[in-house]
C-alpha cells in the first residue's frame, strides 16, 4: 500500500466558536451535506478505499456519511485537547506506511496527484499544499469594522522552481525580523518568499515522520510545530553529515530526526542512491554539490493558483463556502425532492433546499442555502443568507445576509440583517437586528 | 477488370513457371536468389493484389446502392472516430483533432471517398481484434475495480499490409506518433488513483523520475529498474493456484508497459527486463516462495555487480592503457561510465585535460564539467557548436553509448555522432565505451527509422524576455522535433572498450552470439 489517508476531525473550530458551540465543528452544513463530507469526497475521488478519520465520540455518533471508503473511526476524548499531533501519536500503530493529513475543514477541487507526485518523484519527508488567499467578499455578521490583515501572516520561502519549500514561519513567532540561516542562502541563492498563502493543511508524510513523532513527544501540533521542525532540519548540518549516530546517541532529551532511510533495508537504499549518483540530473546548478545538496530530508510545496480551496476555520471563510462549494460540488438537485416547496413561492437557481423542507407561499428564496427540515412560513424573504437544519422561520420575517443555526426560532416580522443567530435561539416577533452575534447566554460564559 | 486480373493469374503462373525451368540450368545459384527475391515480392502483391481486388469488388457492389452508400457514410465515419477514441481513452482531448481530416474529404470524388471508408473500416476490424484479445489480458492481470482505465498495454501499431499510401491511414499513425511526445504536460498519473493500487508504488514513484527526467541515463535507468523490480519481488505474493514461475511474470508486464507510456524503454532496460524473466521463469517449482524471492533478489544484485560494476572496473582498466600524459581528451554530454574512466585516470595518476563538450536542449555536459572539477582534473567547456575549433588540441574522442546496435553502429545521445563525424575528418581516434549488457540485436542505419522523441517545448529559448517560438502550436506548418538519440556508423568509431575487451565495432555480433550462446 502507498499511502494512507487520515482525516482529522477532532478540532474544536475555536475560531468560530458561535458556531460550534453547538454543533461539533465536522458537522457543520455547507451546502446541505456537512464539512467532513468535502475531504471524503476528495479522497473518494482520487481513489483512496480506506480513510482513518480521528475524531470524537460526539460527531461519531451524529455522522452518517454514505461513502464507498472504508471509515474507520478512531475517537479521542474531546475535552484532552489533543493536537494535532498528538492524534497521530495516538494512532501510531496503525500506520504501516506513508500517510496523507487532511483537516476536515477543507474544501477543495485541486488536482491532488500533483501534491502526491512531489512527494513520490523526490522521495521527499513532506509534500504539502498551499493556495493563494482569496478576499473574502461578503459582510460577515458581527463584525465591526475592517478585517485587520497581517495579523497571523504566514512568511513562505520557495525556491526558484516554486516546489521545494525553502522556509516558514508565522508572523507569531517572529519578533520583529525574518530570520533566515546562512546555510539556507548559501545552497539555494535565489529565495522567493511570499506571503499570501494559506495553508490548505493537507500533507503527505513519510512513516519515518510518524515514528519520529512516537519518540519525541514535545511536538503537539502538525502544522504548529511539525512542519517548521521538518523544514528547518533540511538545512541542519546534522542531517546532511556522517554524524546522525552520535547525535542520536548525544542528546536523549532533544531526540534529532534520524535519516529517514532507516525503516528500508540498507542494501536497496545503497541501490537507489548509486541510480541517483549515476543519473544525470540536478535539481540545481552553479555550485559543486550533488543533486539535493546531498540532503536526505527534503520538503515540497504545490502552490495551487486557480482552483478553488477553502480552510472553513472562520466565520467568514464559512459563508464564503457555503456561497462557492454547492457551484462546484453538487451533484444532485439542488432542491431536494422530499422538500415541499408551494408554487408561489420564488426559490432562487443558485438556492439550495435540504430535505423535507416546508416552503409556504409568496416566500422569496435567492442565494441562500436551507437545512433540512426547516419550516419556512408566508411572506419571507431570504437572501444571502444560511440556514440551518429544523429552524422555522415565521412569516414576514426578511433575512437577509445571515446565518441562522440548528433549530433557531425567527417569529413573525423579524428583520435580521448580517446576524448570526446560534442554535436553539429564538428571536422575537418585529425585532430588528444588524450585525449582531445572537447566542445563548452560557456561550457568553464560555471565553 | 475481370480481364487484368486474369492476366495477373497469368503473370503468376508464368513465373512460377519459368523457374521451375530454370532451376534445371547451371545458373543455379544466381537464379536461386532471383526466386527468392520474387518470391518475396511475389507475397507481398499477392497481398496487395487481394486487397486491391477486394476494394474492385466493393466498389462494383457500391455502385449498384449509391444512394444507400450516401446514407451509410456518416456511420462508418463514426464508427471510425469511436474507434479511436477506444483505443486512446487517456488522451481524449488529442483525439478531436481528427475530426477535421476526415472533413478535409468531402472535396474528393465518391470513389476515391469509398475506397478510403474502406480501408478505415479495415483498419477498426483488425484494431478491435486486436483490442479483443488485448482487453482479455488486461482482464485477468488488473484488478478491474477502478472504473477510469488504468494505462491501455504496448500502443498499438498497425497492421503491415493496410496499405501504407492512403492518406487517412497515414493521418492516423502520424498522430499517434505524436501522441508519444508530450508527456510531461499530461502525467500519467493524473488518470491512475493515487494509492495506486493496480501499479505497484515504487514502479510508480519510478515512472515519474523517469517522465521527469530526475533518472536519467542508460545505467542509472537499468539500475532504478532493478531497484523497483527488488521491491515488487519482495511484496509479492504467490496467488493460490498459481505458479511463482508464471504469474510474476504476470505481474511484470503492466508494469512494464507502464514505464514504456512514462518513457520509452532504454535498450539497457529491456536487456535487464529480458534476464529478469529469463530468471523467473526458470524459479523451480519444488522451492519455498520466500527462498524463490531471496533467490531473484540475488540474481538481481549478481546482474548489477557484474554487468554494471565489474564491468565498469574491467573498462576502466582497458582505457587506462590507452590514456596517455599530457593527452587531451574530448567527451560529450554526461556518461556514467566515462566520468568514471576519467576519475579513475585521474586518481591512478595520469596527467591529462579535459574537453566537455555539450550540447542543448539537455545540456548534460554541466554535469560532467560539475563531477570532473569537483574530482580536481582540469577541464574546458564548449558547446558542441565549437567542436570543429577545439579538435585539432584534441588527442583522443572518448563516447558513452545507449546501446550498440547489431549491425556495429553506436546509438548514443544526439549529436555524438557529429562528434564522432567531425573528429574522424580531423584523423583523431574516436573510443567508445560501452558495457556488453547494452549489445542489442536491433538493427538500425539512420537516426530517424526510430527514436525517442522528447518534449518539444524544451526547444524553445527564452532571450531578453522574448520567446519567440511561444504559440509554435499554433502555426499549422511548423512541427518542433527533438530527437534523443543519434545512431554513429561503425567507419566513425575506432574502438569499443567492453568489458570483454577492446574489440572493433564490426565485433558485435560476435559478442552478441556468444552472449546467446552461454545463456
Amino acid at each position: 500500500m502507498e499511502l494512507q489517508a487520515v482525516v482529522m476531525a477532532a478540532g474544536g473550530g475555536s475560531r468560530m466558536m458561535d458556531l460550534t458551540y453547538s454543533m461539533p465543528k465536522p458537522l457543520l452544513p455547507v451546502g446541505n451535506k456537512p464539512l467532513i463530507w468535502y475531504p471524503l469526497n476528495l479522497l473518494e475521488k482520487i481513489g483512496f478505499e480506506e480513510v482513518i478519520v480521528i475524531t470524537t465520540k460526539e460527531v461519531h455518533k451524529q455522522m452518517n456519511i454514505d461513502t464507498k471508503m472504508k471509515l474507520e473511526m478512531v475517537c479521542i476524548q474531546e475535552d484532552a485537547d489533543m493536537g494535532t499531533a498528538n492524534a497521530l501519536r495516538h494512532i501510531q500503530q496503525k500506520i504501516k506506511t506513508d500517510i496523507l493529513v487532511v483537516s476536515c475543514d477543507l474544501i477543495t477541487d485541486v488536482a491532488l496527484h500533483e501534491v502526491v507526485d512531489l512527494f513520490r518523484a523526490h522521495d521527499a519527508t513532506l509534500s504539502m499544499l498551499m493556495s493563494k488567499t482569496h478576499e473574502f467578499t461578503e459582510t460577515v455578521p458581527g463584525q465591526k469594522g475592517k478585517k485587520k490583515t497581517g495579523e497571523q501572516r504566514d512568511f513562505v520561502g520557495v525556491d526558484s522552481s516554486g516546489k521545494r519549500l525553502l522556509f516558514m514561519a508565522n508572523e507569531a513567532d517572529l519578533d520583529e525580523e525574518l530570520v533566515i540561516k546562512k546555510s539556507i542562502m548559501r545552497k539555494h541563492p535565489r529565495m522567493h518568499i511570499k506571503t499570501g498563502l494559506v495553508d490548505a493543511h493537507l500533507y503527505c508524510l513519510k512513516k519515518s515522520v510518524v515514528d519520529f513523532l512516537a519518540d519525541n513527544k514535545s511536538i503537539t501540533s502538525i502544522r504548529g510545530e511539525l512542519i517548521p521542525y521538518l523544514v528547518r532540519k533540511q538545512f541542519s548540518a546534522s542531517t546532511n553529515s556522517q554524524k546522525t549516530k552520535d547525535d542520536s546517541e548525544k542528546n536523549q532529551k532533544k531526540t534529532d530526526l534520524k535519516t529517514p532511510d532507516i525503516h528500508i533495508s540498507s542494501k536497496d537504499e545503497d541501490l537507489l542512491d548509486l541510480a541517483r549518483e549515476k543519473s544525470c540530473w540536478n535539481d540545481h546548478r552553479g555550485d559543486m554539490s550533488d543533486a539535493y545538496h546531498g540532503g536526505k530530508l527534503r520538503c515540497y510545496v504545490h502552490i495551487m493558483e486557480d482552483s478553488m480551496c477553502y480552510r472553513v476555520n472562520t466565520l467568514a471563510a464559512y459563508i464564503e463556502a457555503n456561497r462557492l462549494a454547492p457551484k462546484v460540488f453538487s451533484e444532485e438537485f439542488p432542491i431536494h425532492p422530499t422538500a415541499e416547496i408551494s408554487e408561489q413561492s420564488m426559490v432562487g437557481a443558485d438556492s439550495i433546499i435540504g430535505a423535507a423542507c416546508h416552503v409556504s407561499e409568496k416566500s422569496s428564496i435567492k442565494r441562500s442555502t436551507i437545512g433540512a427540515s426547516s419550516c419556512i412560513k408566508e411572506k419571507v424573504k431570504i437572501t444571502n443568507s444560511i440556514i440551518m437544519n429544523g429552524v422555522t422561520i415565521e412569516e414576514g420575517c426578511n433575512i437577509q445576509g445571515s446565518v441562522i443555526c440548528n433549530q433557531a426560532v425567527i417569529n413573525r416580522g423579524a428583520d435580521i440583517k448580517y446576524c448570526l443567530v446560534g442554535s436553539g435561539q429564538c428571536i422575537e416577533a418585529e425585532a430588528e437586528r444588524n450585525n449582531e452575534v445572537i447566542v445563548g447566554i452560557d456561550q457568553l460564559m464560555e471565553i | 477488370m475481370a480481364g487484368t486480373e486474369d492476366i495477373t493469374q497469368q503473370e503468376l503462373n508464368n513465373s512460377t513457371g519459368e523457374t521451375r525451368d530454370e532451376t534445371d540450368s547451371r545458373k543455379n545459384d544466381y537464379l536461386q536468389s532471383k526466386v527468392e527475391g520474387k518470391a518475396l515480392s511475389k507475397e507481398e502483391k499477392l497481398k496487395l493484389r487481394k486487397e486491391k481486388k477486394q476494394q474492385k469488388k466493393n466498389k462494383k457492389d457500391d455502385k449498384g446502392l449509391a444512394k444507400e452508400e450516401k446514407a451509410k457514410k456518416p456511420v462508418p465515419v463514426m464508427d471510425g472516430q469511436q474507434a479511436q477514441q477506444q483505443k486512446a481513452p487517456p488522451t481524449s482531448p488529442l483525439v478531436t483533432p481528427e475530426a477535421p481530416p476526415t472533413g478535409e474529404k468531402s472535396g474528393k470524388s465518391k470513389v476515391e471517398l469509398r475506397a478510403d471508408r474502406r480501408a478505415r473500416q479495415d483498419v477498426d476490424r483488425t484494431s478491435k481484434q486486436g483490442k479483443k484479445g488485448d482487453r482479455s489480458q488486461l482482464a485477468s492481470t488488473a484488478k478491474t475495480k477502478a472504473p477510469p482505465s488504468e494505462p491501455q498495454p504496448v500502443v498499438k501499431r498497425l497492421p503491415e499490409h493496410i496499405q501504407a499510401d492512403d492518406p487517412a491511414v497515414l493521418k492516423k499513425v502520424a498522430k499517434k506518433l505524436e501522441r508519444q511526445q508530450y508527456s510531461r504536460k499530461a502525467p500519467l498519473t493524473q488518470q491512475m488513483s493515487i494509492p495506486s493500487t493496480v501499479i505497484h508504488p515504487s514502479i510508480v514513484h519510478l515512472g515519474l523520475q523517469y517522465s521527469q527526467g530526475i533518472i536519467a541515463g542508460s545505467n542509472s535507468r537499468c539500475i532504478a529498474l532493478l531497484h523497483a523490480f527488488k521491491q515488487v519481488i519482495r511484496d509479492y505474493a504467490t496467488p493460490r493456484n498459481e505458479e511463482l514461475s508464471r504469474d510474476l511474470v504476470n505481474k511484470l508486464k503492466p508494469y512494464i508497459s507502464f514505464l514504456n507510456q512514462c518513457r520509452p524503454l532504454s535498450a539497457s532496460m529491456g536487456n535487464a527486463i529480458k534476464y529478469i524473466k529469463k530468471e523467473i521463469s526458470n524459479v523451480s517449482s519444488n522451492i519455498k516462495e520466500e527462498e524463490a524471492k531471496t533467490t531473484l533478489q540475488n540474481c538481481i544484485d549478481k546482474y548489477i555487480e557484474e554487468k554494471i560494476h565489474l564491468a565498469a572496473k574491467a573498462i576502466s582498466k582497458s582505457a587506462f592503457e590507452k590514456i596517455s600524459d599530457g593527452d587531451v581528451i574530448l567527451v560529450y554530454g554526461c556518461s556514467s561510465l566515462v566520468n568514471y574512466i576519467l576519475c579513475d585516470a585521474f586518481e591512478r595518476g595520469r596527467k591529462f585535460r579535459v574537453i566537455v563538450v555539450d550540447s542543448r536542449p539537455r545540456l548534460e555536459g554541466r554535469e560532467t564539467l560539475r563531477r570532473l572539477v569537483k574530482k580536481g582534473l582540469s577541464c574546458t567547456y564548449v558547446l558542441i557548436t565549437a567542436v570543429s575549433y577545439m579538435l585539432p588540441e584534441v588527442s583522443k574522442v572518448f563516447l558513452g553509448a545507449h546501446a550498440l546496435l547489431a549491425n556495429g553502429y553506436v546509438m548514443s545521445r544526439v549529436g555524438a555522432s557529429q562528434i564522432a563525424l567531425v573528429a574522424k575528418a580531423y584523423n583523431v581516434p574516436v573510443l567508445v565505451c560501452c558495457e556488453t549488457y547494452k549489445f542489442c540485436e536491433r538493427v538500425q542505419t539512420d537516426s530517424f527509422v526510430s527514436n525517442e522523441l522528447d518534449d518539444p517545448d524544451d526547444l524553445i529559448v527564452t532571450r531578453k524576455g522574448k520567446t519567440e517560438l511561444q504559440n509554435w502550436q499554433d502555426i499549422p506548418s511548423l512541427r518542433l522535433l527533438n530527437l534523443v538519440y543519434d545512431v554513429t556508423p561503425p567507419d566513425f568509431v575506432d574502438l569499443v572498450i567492453t568489458d570483454l575487451g577492446m574489440i572493433p565495432c564490426t565485433s558485435v555480433p560476435v559478442v552478441l552470439r556468444v552472449k546467446n550462446v552461454d545463456q
